[in-house]
């Protein structure tokens, strides 16, 4: 399957200043068992900057954080991460946020030890308790409001509460790049509003740049600085005003797509006349396609 | 009291070689399973454990034949299964289990195999029912030293191991991106668990060693929320179990039938099941968690309706 080189050279970039950038994707492809999963992606992001992936289901938004994250190569581009094409696994450069975890409720471990595991989860041995770790993880917890149910199970806790122990874990470490894959999905409204608020927080007050995967705009809309929208396999990046526009997500579906502003909500419609009907799924995600790649 | 006491714990008891044997080995045995244990069920892999056990199997009634000691046997056969296992499974869970199920239906064929050989040879039933179902007073002193020694060398394992165990275990991915070596440390788990079922087939019989395993760990982890406290509580329990349980035996000998102890492994089997389900007991804590996560809920709903 080929896929027509448009889209990110067309659209309206977000450049960060030459130098200043933490993570550059030059015209990156990957191809994962013989399927082109991703073409063309570029963009990049600066420090304090607020980014959301958007894209449906099955477009590549899991596969493009593997590609930043270094456990997927990219075989065609280039990947900077602080002007280093090499990743540096376990460093403090990338903190990451896997998508929802299913957590056995019988694990043994509190909220504060999933933190922990962040300063050290990686390394030989097993750690002493000490005033300054002490005082790290409720440094942590209390950049994300998590303090209230430090010492409650990891299982037991909501999604959103969850969510919010994982960032914490992730940022333990000091990133200056902060990666989340769907942080969103199945959160009710008010834990989804809380978690973007966290973010933005992390992003525009502490200057860490925080990347983060949805399937659905309207909660970051007002939050996030910059849209990588991905949607089958490519990718068009900056402002949310400049990306989400009718003639460039037609150019990166490659049909016809309407942009609809209805009460302040933003809804894509991406239509292929040829798909089956059945496959227009209008959802609350806020993005209603057939093109979807799976 | 002391006449209560004499009557609890048989005069003798303690200068009786086998059982003081048994003791020391069961201690080693119910320590290293328990916290062993304990990352097993985190990891949900006491099917894997469970599997590993039936290899042993194999493997004690193939040193059976050959004139070896049993535990040789449990530990050569469980570390082989364990890499076999490692070698066409899969990291994903579903993967696992094929893989584990495969190799667990080849070993018991053999098993099967070398019981019977071994019983045409000896023509006594006393080596296979050893072999599937233990027995702690039996354990030769010879092999005493490299019990304990393959024990403490599974608990370094499992020591320097154990925060890259429990990241692996809270999400594989979120390791990796860490740069755990996954894959690897997995290997290393697997040997310790290999480790851990033959030294438990060794005390209470291939077929019941899952027992010592799971039981142990599952009852601290309903009790503790903390993986250090668990490890510790899974160690205590066990060990509580194989020492009551070798006392129970030693008194069971004056139990009906009268002049037949009753097997010490069931003891432990039995044990390690009551302290289970005393478990279920009480857990008034987890209850409030979740009472509060409801009322809190309950007061949110309004602020949550659609705009």
């Amino acid at each position: 399957m080929t896929t027509p080189k448009t889209t990110a050279t067309e659209a309206p970039a977000e450049t960060a200043p030459a130098g200043h950038e933490l993570l550059r994707l030059d015209n990156v492809g990957v191809r994962l068992g013989g399927r082109q999963i991703l073409s063309g992606v570029s963009f990049t992001v600066a420090p304090g900057q607020f980014t959301g992936i958007i894209g449906p289901n099955g477009a590549g938004k899991t596969t493009l954080l593997r590609v930043i994250l270094g456990l997927t190569p990219a075989t065609e581009g280039h990947v900077l991460r602080s002007g280093s094409p090499r990743p540096r696994r376990g460093g403090p450069l990338i903190g990451y946020v896997p998508q929802k975890l299913a957590i056995d409720q019988d694990v043994p471990l509190r909220a504060r030890d999933v933190v922990a595991l962040g300063i050290d989860g990686h390394k030989l041995g097993f750690p002493l308790p000490s005033a300054k770790r002490r005082d790290q993880i409720a440094e942590a917890l209390g950049a994300v409001g998590a303090e209230e149910y430090a010492d409650a199970r990891i299982g037991e806790l909501s999604g959103g509460e969850q969510q919010r122990v994982l960032i914490a874990h992730a940022l333990i470490g000091k990133p200056k790049l902060l990666l989340l894959d769907e942080p969103l999905a199945n959160l009710d409204l008010k834990s989804e509003q809380g978690i973007v608020s966290v973010l933005a927080g992390l992003a525009h007050d502490q200057g860490i740049a925080v990347l983060i995967s949805a399937h659905d705009l309207n909660p970051l809309l007002r939050a996030i600085d910059t849209v990588v929208y991905v949607a089958a396999g490519r990718a068009a990046a900056g402002p949310a005003d400049e990306v989400i526009r009718t003639e460039v997500l037609s150019a990166l579906y490659g049909s016809h797509v309407d942009v609809l502003n209805v009460r302040g909500r933003i809804l894509v419609i991406a239509g292929d006349e040829q798909q089956e009907p059945q496959a227009h799924h209008t959802t609350e995600t806020g993005i209603v396609t057939s093109g979807d790649r799976d | 009291m002391g006449h209560f006491f004499s009557y609890i714990v048989e005069p003798g008891l303690l200068s009786s070689g086998p059982v003081r044997t048994a003791i020391l080995v069961g201690t080693v045995v119910a320590v290293t399973s328990g916290v062993v244990g304990v990352l097993t069920v985190i990891r949900g892999q006491s099917f894997a454990g469970h599997a590993l056990a039936d290899v042993a199997t194999t493997g004690g009634a193939g040193a059976f034949l050959a004139g070896l000691d049993q535990f040789w046997g449990f530990l050569i056969a469980g570390v082989a299964g364990a890499a076999i296992m490692e070698l066409i499974g899969v990291q994903r869970r579903r993967g696992r289990d094929v893989a584990t199920g495969v190799v667990l239906g080849a070993a018991l064929g053999a098993a099967a195999l070398f019981l019977y050989l071994g019983t045409q040879t000896s023509s006594t039933t006393g080596a296979s029912f050893t072999i599937l179902f233990g027995s702690m007073f039996v354990i030769s002193p010879d092999t005493v030293p490299a019990l304990i020694a393959s024990g403490v060398l599974a608990l370094a394992v499992i020591a320097v191991l154990s925060r890259v165990l429990l990241l692996t275990s809270l999400n594989p991915e979120l390791a990796a991106a860490r740069g755990v070596p996954v894959r690897a440390v997995g290997i290393a788990y697997l040997a310790a668990l290999a480790v851990a079922v033959s030294l438990s087939a060794v005390v209470i019989g291939a077929v019941l060693s899952t027992a010592l395993l799971i039981g142990p760990a599952a009852t601290s982890l309903r009790i503790t929320k903390r993986p250090g406290l668990a490890m510790l509580a899974s160690a205590l329990t066990g060990t509580a179990a194989i020492w009551l349980g070798i006392l129970l035996a030693y008194d069971s000998y004056y139990w009906p039938p009268h002049g037949h102890g009753w097997s010490v492994s069931f003891f432990v089997v039995a044990l390690v099941v009551v302290g289970y389900l005393l478990s279920f007991v009480r857990r008034p804590r987890r209850r409030d968690r979740r009472a509060q996560v409801a009322a809190k809920a309950q007061e949110e709903a309004p602020a949550c309706s659609p705009a």
